[in-house]
């Protein structure tokens, strides 16, 4: 039999060809230089040779064949300008455009009228029957049927690629044509405007809608990263004038072309007119009270001033607080949205010039619980395997997440391995997401019960002997405790409480238990609880019991919210830590540290950024330094928060717009957006990728790494970085884990994986394979037993109120509540729930209601989901005009320090 | 801007009451994606449509996205789709379809359907339909379930007020009968080693058994592929005759349906195949009913030693006679053909090797065995060997299913077994092969009737469906007719066949053609289609151009 790579040899055109026996037909037409048409083909899909017009000729064949989808074969001879050949594909593009009419401009690659026009297509003979209805009911994508040729790439892109499943091939012969849902108008059905289909287009049938306002002259393109998840897709900004007017995907290993909405349409908020342009300073008059501000408050409260008077004032307030009340009063609230080098300045500001270890960022509110519980049993905080390696495994777990909306490109490639037949998928979570469908089994668990579920999993494991002893026995210690503590969490015991039927439980704990490699990827339902810390041990024990850990398609992955959370972190935005998790309070490690920083630095770990909130609160914080974060909206109990925050002597915010935060700053500084700067950015993969600058930043707006850098100045550093290069070269000293990635690497492959150490100088995409970084080299197994949340439903307040996200906004939505095409698609604030709890309560749907917690209250508009669990209302953060943070609790995970986002007792009530 | 908040998740949403009703009804199995069609096909029965609200219901049921159910129903000719509960209401009980394919045209089905919309008023409305494969008896009208042969707008109109919707009984040959005659001995020779699956190879090999749906690809030569493959092999039943003018198939099926069971059990145990599917067109309805009782008592007869039998419902698409298409559709999607290679011997149903087989060519299986291979092969004239059912119809006296040998010419298949052409009807031409074979004239009466024997005129049998016009018609507007069933019937995935057939139904509708034009259509479709549909639609076409120039000039 002939082996799969051995080559094959055939006939091309008379001149002998050797080729890979996977190639086809058309990719060694290409190479060789010939030129034939080809529509419904498109590397990124899966070849489906539907509209004929790259067909040739091979000898001994009644027809031809079509070369996109055709293999070569020992012997074959095709021809690809045959007489036959030649006039079919003519006829085809002649018959695609007697159907078609083209007036449309745009900048996209009209491939049928390109085509066309090198085959000479003249007029079409033919008599026309154009199609002549629009969809334009999505507010980023418009539908031209006129345009459309039939050729599927969207419904591959839709299903095959983003697994989005909207698109379909409806109908038969002529009728047949690309629907929607059930032939919906496209923004009345579940599409979720990834924009995919209008990437995939090749022509003017699907097209985004910014594409055709805007009048371009010059387009440039700059090669950068997506600015929101933690997914990190690659992507290229196109402009013109200093504008962005489109995104384009590119192959990156995390998104292979891919984007979603936010990425492909979301990038018009950096061009919004509420960008900060100068620099505010406070009047002295305007008092500051928990009260929230508006763009509107702006002229009453801030005056303009100038880059310098606005820096002096700074400086001279924070070392005002520092000389009176020493490190202790001041902090500094730094971001995951920030590149790197933007981080790793920031704490060494802080930490050098406040001599305090005072500094956190958002991690706190997301991963901060996983992170311990990583820490703890592993030794290392890092995802153990990438997204990508899910083509790898047998089974996923996906637990206290939702990727469709948080995390959409990854969810894409989830999908494709399920839908392949791959992998099967366990999915657990109180709110049904998408995934539910792709699933094997969907466990909607009551909220707040992880623990009890998880160790029922472990508790049927071990008793049916399926974990992996010998995993357990070179791998790990203490598994007796863990054993000891599951032992009385029997799957029949638990059930009734988790809302989970125990066969049901048993089934996923042998999937689980039995496959071969398994991979657990988990979110903030996980994470944000007060016993989130718990929740993380369970899982990674499970992980561990299993041996589904350290090798290709099994380990665990915490997925990371923000673009450049994993970075933040990895550079020191963390109180107890210093870059690359290195302790403050371990002698060594500061003595590092005080050399390299040429400073003595404070031995006690610092504040975090609930704890920030509550020193403000009672007055012994004085001084914040808040670069692009906003706590005045995505702490808890915001209540609590605002008037902390209005309770400091002096505060500066460094952000691209006023936020809610903002509103209590002394100093205002313009920054910088993403596209607008350079730095390195590390995804959830661990993948540290290049973002370019594409735009200058408006009016008088800076680059962050410069008023970092001039703040600092004022404060009496002696900084000489002349370029983000230097600050990166710097960082890497401190951060080995990425020490053999040099700037010039960054530049020419735009990813580069960690660990990449200075010795090793290579790429390490699956962690723990050897050992675990810890003293032992082994991993630790803690067990936790089952703890309520802070505070539970009662008859008062009987509904668990849970936050999470919306696909269309980002965080606290400073940014995609400024973008046109995502606001318009979720614009105003909405809860969830239930249709049956709604009939329970007699509430009027059309209505808005309120919904009350012991800490505040808000009013929105009334979703009916039958997807939110009975008894929960769901509502999305990213709201300025109704914070469900104003209704959270702010009791915390007393490892991570994360407040209870997932979990506190509300009522609803109508709106009045 | 104006901002619109959406108080709903995106799309479609899925009623609860529709759900319940579903589940009821049909318990959609989400694992089993294959069932979609027949699980449609249970909801269309009931409700006399498929609303799009009971669509929605059922992805979620079955765990696929509505888009994906929709594009499967929205093919199927037999399946109603109703917009909303408005339309519902209006919605009819069941459908009455008026046939006006080729036979039926010439015995005035398209002024028959305009006295039956006369007559009905506004109760119910007729739909076109191809081909139901009754044209010996044409013109022929369907009400629900009930074809009306030799169709009036009085016949039609007393079913329609008396609901007479259920379809006449059928009386084959039962397994009782068929044992007496001694039915199944040779599966049972099979079952108990008796024979060797290389000599029954062999045995069919030296018949030249050839495939009878149309391809004539020899059938021994097909086992012995698939027996070779490494995977155990499916076996799939093609009964989804729906080539015009064809109704042998219906005719073997209808009279001595355990000769075909008992030839496909055979096939099976040689190629070791542990399941086998036996796809039927939906307009069989009397068939349906009788193949499942007969499977029934086959497998009481038999137990365990069967390999499982399931009958698929086809639902109205002449694709799905294409054996790829089928296969798609046994899979519970849309019936497009699919791009070879690989060949479905090596790559069909669920990815697995597929034996593939029209029923015909199943049910000379034993009597090759049992007779030799000699005594079919020794049927024949001009070299030809073997028989073939010739379905005819058109302006004959005796039209219907002939068996004759193979190699006959078309005027000794109308003398000896027609009864001569009708009085006052001279030949003029005749489709060899249905609406796909082309359109040969009277020049061509002496020709052989084989695989391969009309290939120098473009033409081809087929499924050996002969269609005789005579002096009183034109072959132009049979050309026609074919090509406007090629447009309804084309699956609409390629280019050529999509629009290379409503091109050309719109060109020839002109007095003179632009022949240069019309070459380039038909070329095209030829050439580059996909499948065998939309590369031979164009003979009608191409022969006319060939042997009937005096008629589009």
């Amino acid at each position: 039999m002939i082996k799969e790579n051995t080559p094959i040899k055939f006939i091309l055109n008379d001149k002998e060809i050797e080729a890979s026996p996977d190639s086809r037909l058309l990719d060694i037409i290409k190479a060789e230089g010939l030129k034939i048409p080809h529509l419904c083909f498109n590397s990124n899909y899966r070849p489906d040779g539907n509209c004929r017009s790259c067909v040739v000729e091979v000898s001994g064949e009644r027809t031809l064949a079509p070369s996109c989808c055709r293999r070569p074969e020992n012997g074959m001879q095709v021809y690809t300008h045959s007489e036959r050949a030649e006039s079919a594909r003519k006829m085809v593009l002649e018959m695609l455009e007697s159907d078609t009419k083209s007036d449309q401009a745009t900048e996209k690659n009209h491939e049928l009228t390109e085509w066309a026009k090198k085959l000479k297509i003249k007029n079409s003979r033919l008599p026309s029957n154009i199609d002549n209805r629009v969809d334009d009911s999505n507010p980023a994508i418009a539908v031209n049927y006129e345009e459309c040729i039939k050729c599927t790439r969207c419904i591959r892109a839709c299903r095959e690629a983003q697994a989005n499943d909207v698109i379909g091939f409806a109908f038969r012969g002529k009728e047949s044509r690309i629907v929607f849902d059930l032939d919906d108008n496209m923004g009345a059905s579940t599409c979720v405007s990834c924009g995919e289909c209008v990437q995939a287009c090749p022509t003017n049938a699907l097209i985004s809608k910014t594409e055709l306002t805007q009048n371009k002259q010059k387009v440039e393109k700059t090669n950068s990263v997506c600015p929101y998840c933690g997914v990190g897709c690659l992507l290229t900004f196109n402009t013109s004038n200093n504008k962005i007017f489109s995104v384009t995907g590119r192959d990156g290993p995390s998104n292979q072309s891919r984007l979603c909405v936010k990425g492909r349409y979301g990038f018009d908020y950096i061009h919004h007119k509420d960008r900060l342009t100068s620099p505010l300073i406070r009047r002295a008059e305007a008092k500051k009270t928990k009260e929230i501000l508006t763009q509107e408050n702006i002229n009453d409260t801030f005056r303009i001033g100038t880059w310098d008077e606005a820096l002096d004032i700074a400086a001279e307030n924070l070392k005002d607080i520092y000389s009176k009340y020493g490190s202790s009063a001041l902090a500094g609230l730094g971001c995951a949205k920030g590149s790197n080098e933007e981080a790793y300045l920031f704490q060494k500001l802080i930490r050098t010039a406040f001599k305090t270890n005072n500094v956190d960022h958002c991690t706190r509110l997301c991963h901060a619980s996983s992170v311990s519980a990583m820490l703890e049993m592993l030794g290392s905080a890092a995802v153990s395997n990438q997204v990508s390696d899910v083509k790898n495994t047998e089974v996923i777990i996906i637990i206290g997440a939702k990727p469709s909306v948080n995390h959409p490109v990854a969810a894409t490639f989830i999908k494709n391995v399920i839908k392949d037949s791959k992998a099967d998928l366990i999915l657990m979570d109180p709110y049904r997401s998408d995934l539910a469908r792709h699933s094997k089994y969907y466990l909607q668990f009551r909220p707040d019960t992880d623990v009890l579920l998880l160790n029922a999993i472990m508790h049927t494991i071990i008793k049916e002997g399926i974990h992996d002893t010998d995993f357990i026995e070179k791998r790990t210690e203490e598994f007796d405790k863990l054993k000891e503590c599951v032992k009385e969490y029997e799957p029949e015991k638990i059930s009734a409480i988790c809302g989970i039927d125990p066969e049901t439980i048993k089934n996923v704990a042998r999937l689980y238990g039995k496959a071969k490699r398994a991979l657990i990827f988990w979110g903030m339902g996980v994470s944000q609880h007060t016993h989130g810390t718990d929740n993380a041990r369970c899982l990674i024990s499970l992980a561990l019991l299993c041996g589904h850990i350290g090798k290709e398609g099994s380990g665990i992955h915490p997925l990371r919210g923000q673009n450049n959370v994993q970075g933040a972190s990895d550079s020191g935005l963390i109180p107890m830590v210093y870059p690359n998790y290195q302790s403050v309070t371990d002698e060594e490690v500061r003595k590092k540290f005080e050399k390299l920083w040429g400073q003595e630095l404070n031995s006690n770990v610092g504040l975090t950024v609930i704890e920030i909130a509550e020193k403000a609160f009672e007055r012994k914080l004085k001084g914040l330094y808040v670069m692009g974060e906003n706590p005045a909206m995505s702490d808890p109990n915001l209540n609590f928060t605002r008037e902390a925050l209005s309770r400091l002597d002096f505060m500066v915010v460094q952000d691209i717009f006023f936020t809610e935060t903002a509103g209590f700053a002394d100093i205002i500084l313009p920054a910088s957006a993403f596209a607008e700067k350079d730095g390195t950015f590390t995804n959830t993969d661990r993948r540290v990728q290049i973002g370019r600058k594409a735009v200058d930043p408006p009016g008088d707006a800076k680059q962050d790494i410069w008023i970092i850098q001039e703040l600092a100045k004022r404060l009496g550093l002696d900084w000489q970085y002349s370029s983000v290069e230097d600050v990166f070269n710097e960082l890497k000293q401190t951060n080995d884990t990425i020490g053999g990635i040099t700037w010039d690497m960054l530049n020419k492959k735009d990813s580069v994986t960690y660990p990449y150490t200075s010795n090793s100088k290579q790429s390490e995409p699956i962690l723990f394979s050897g050992s675990f970084p810890t003293k032992s080299g082994k991993a630790t197994f803690v067990p936790a037993k089952f703890q309520e949340a802070n505070e539970l439903p009662d008859k008062e307040f009987p509904f668990v109120f849970i936050t999470g996200r919306h696909l269309e906004h980002w965080h606290t939505g400073s940014m995609t509540s400024r973008s046109e095409v995502l606001n318009e698609l979720e614009p105003e604030p909405t809860v969830s729930l239930n249709p049956e709890d709604i009939k329970e309560l007699k509430i009027d749907t059309s209505n808005k209601v309120s919904i009350v917690s012991r800490r505040g209250k808000l009013d929105a508009n009334l979703r009916v989901d039958p997807n939110v669990q009975k008894n929960t209302i769901f509502m999305a953060f990213c709201f300025a005009d109704s914070a469900a943070n104003l209704i959270t609790n702010e009791a915390m995970d007393p490892f991570g320090k994360i407040p209870e986002f997932k979990y506190c007792a509300a009522k609803v009530l109508p709106a009045n | 801007m104006a901002k619109k908040v959406r108080l709903k998740p995106r799309g479609r949403q899925a009623d609860r009451r529709d759900k319940d009703i579903l589940s009821d009804l049909i318990n959609p199995d989400p694992n089993r994606r294959d069932l979609l069609i027949e699980y449609l096909h249970v909801i269309q029965d009931k409700f006399g449509y498929i609303s799009k609200s009971q669509i929605t219901a059922l992805a979620e049921l079955m765990k696929l996205s509505m888009s994906e159910v929709y594009e499967t129903a929205s093919f199927y000719h037999h399946f109603e789709i109703v917009e909303s509960v408005e339309e519902e209401k209006n919605q009819p009980q069941f459908q009455v379809r008026v046939c006006d394919s080729l036979t039926c045209q010439m015995y005035g089905s398209s002024q028959l359907k305009k006295e039956i919309d006369q007559l009905s008023g506004s109760d119910y409305k007729t739909h076109d339909v191809s081909c139901v494969g009754r044209c010996d008896k044409a013109p022929v009208a369907v009400v629900g379930k009930n074809t009306i042969e030799y169709a009036t707008p009085t016949n039609v109109d007393r079913a329609v007020k008396n609901k007479e919707v259920k379809p006449a009984q059928i009386n084959p040959i039962s397994l009782n009968a068929y044992l007496k005659s001694g039915g199944y001995s040779t599966f049972k020779k099979c079952l108990a080693n008796k024979l060797l699956r290389n000599d029954i190879i062999e045995e069919l090999k030296n018949s030249n058994l050839r495939g009878l749906g149309g391809a004539g690809f020899p059938a021994g030569l097909k086992w012995e592929i698939v027996s070779k493959q490494k995977e155990s092999p499916l076996l799939v039943v093609n009964i989804d005759e729906g080539e015009p003018g064809t109704f042998k198939d219906k005719h073997y099926l209808e009279t001595e349906p355990h000769t075909f069971l008992e030839g496909m059990m055979i096939a099976s145990w040689v190629i070791r195949s542990k399941h086998n599917y036996i796809y039927l067109r939906d307009e069989y309805h009397a068939c349906l009913d009788m193949l499942h009782s007969e499977i029934d008592e086959l497998s009481r007869y038999f137990g365990a030693v069967l390999p499982k039998i399931e009958i698929r419902r086809g639902a109205g698409a002449y694709i799905c006679g294409e054996e790829s298409a089928m296969i798609e559709s046994i899979e519970g999607k849309r019936g497009m053909p699919r791009q070879r290679p690989p060949y479905i011997a090596e790559k069909g149903l669920f990815a697995k090797p597929t034996l593939a087989h029209n029923m015909e060519t199943l049910y000379w299986v034993r009597d090759i065995i049992e007779k030799g291979s000699d005594w079919f092969a020794n049927h024949g004239r001009r070299g030809s060997k073997g028989l073939r059912s010739f379905s005819v119809s058109g302006r004959v006296n005796n039209p219907g299913v002939h068996l004759a040998p193979a190699g006959i010419s078309v005027m000794e298949l109308i003398d000896e077994y027609c009864g001569g052409m009708l009085d006052d009807h001279k030949l003029y031409g005749f489709f060899p092969g249905g609406a796909s074979g082309g359109i040969l004239s009277a020049d061509h009466k002496d020709e052989p009737l084989d695989f391969g024997t009309l290939n120098k005129t473009g033409c081809f049998i087929g499924s050996a469906a002969v269609i005789v016009l005579s002096d009183k018609d034109k072959a132009r507007d049979y050309a026609l007719n074919a090509m406007k069933f090629f447009v309804r019937e084309s699956c609409g995935q390629c280019t050529p066949c999509r629009v290379g057939t409503e091109k050309a139904t719109m060109l020839m509708q002109s007095k003179s053609w632009d022949k240069n034009l019309l070459k380039d259509v038909s070329n095209v479709m030829r050439d580059a289609s996909i499948c065998g549909l939309g590369q031979a639609a164009a003979n009608p076409l191409d022969s006319v151009l060939k042997f009937f120039k005096h008629e589009i000039e």
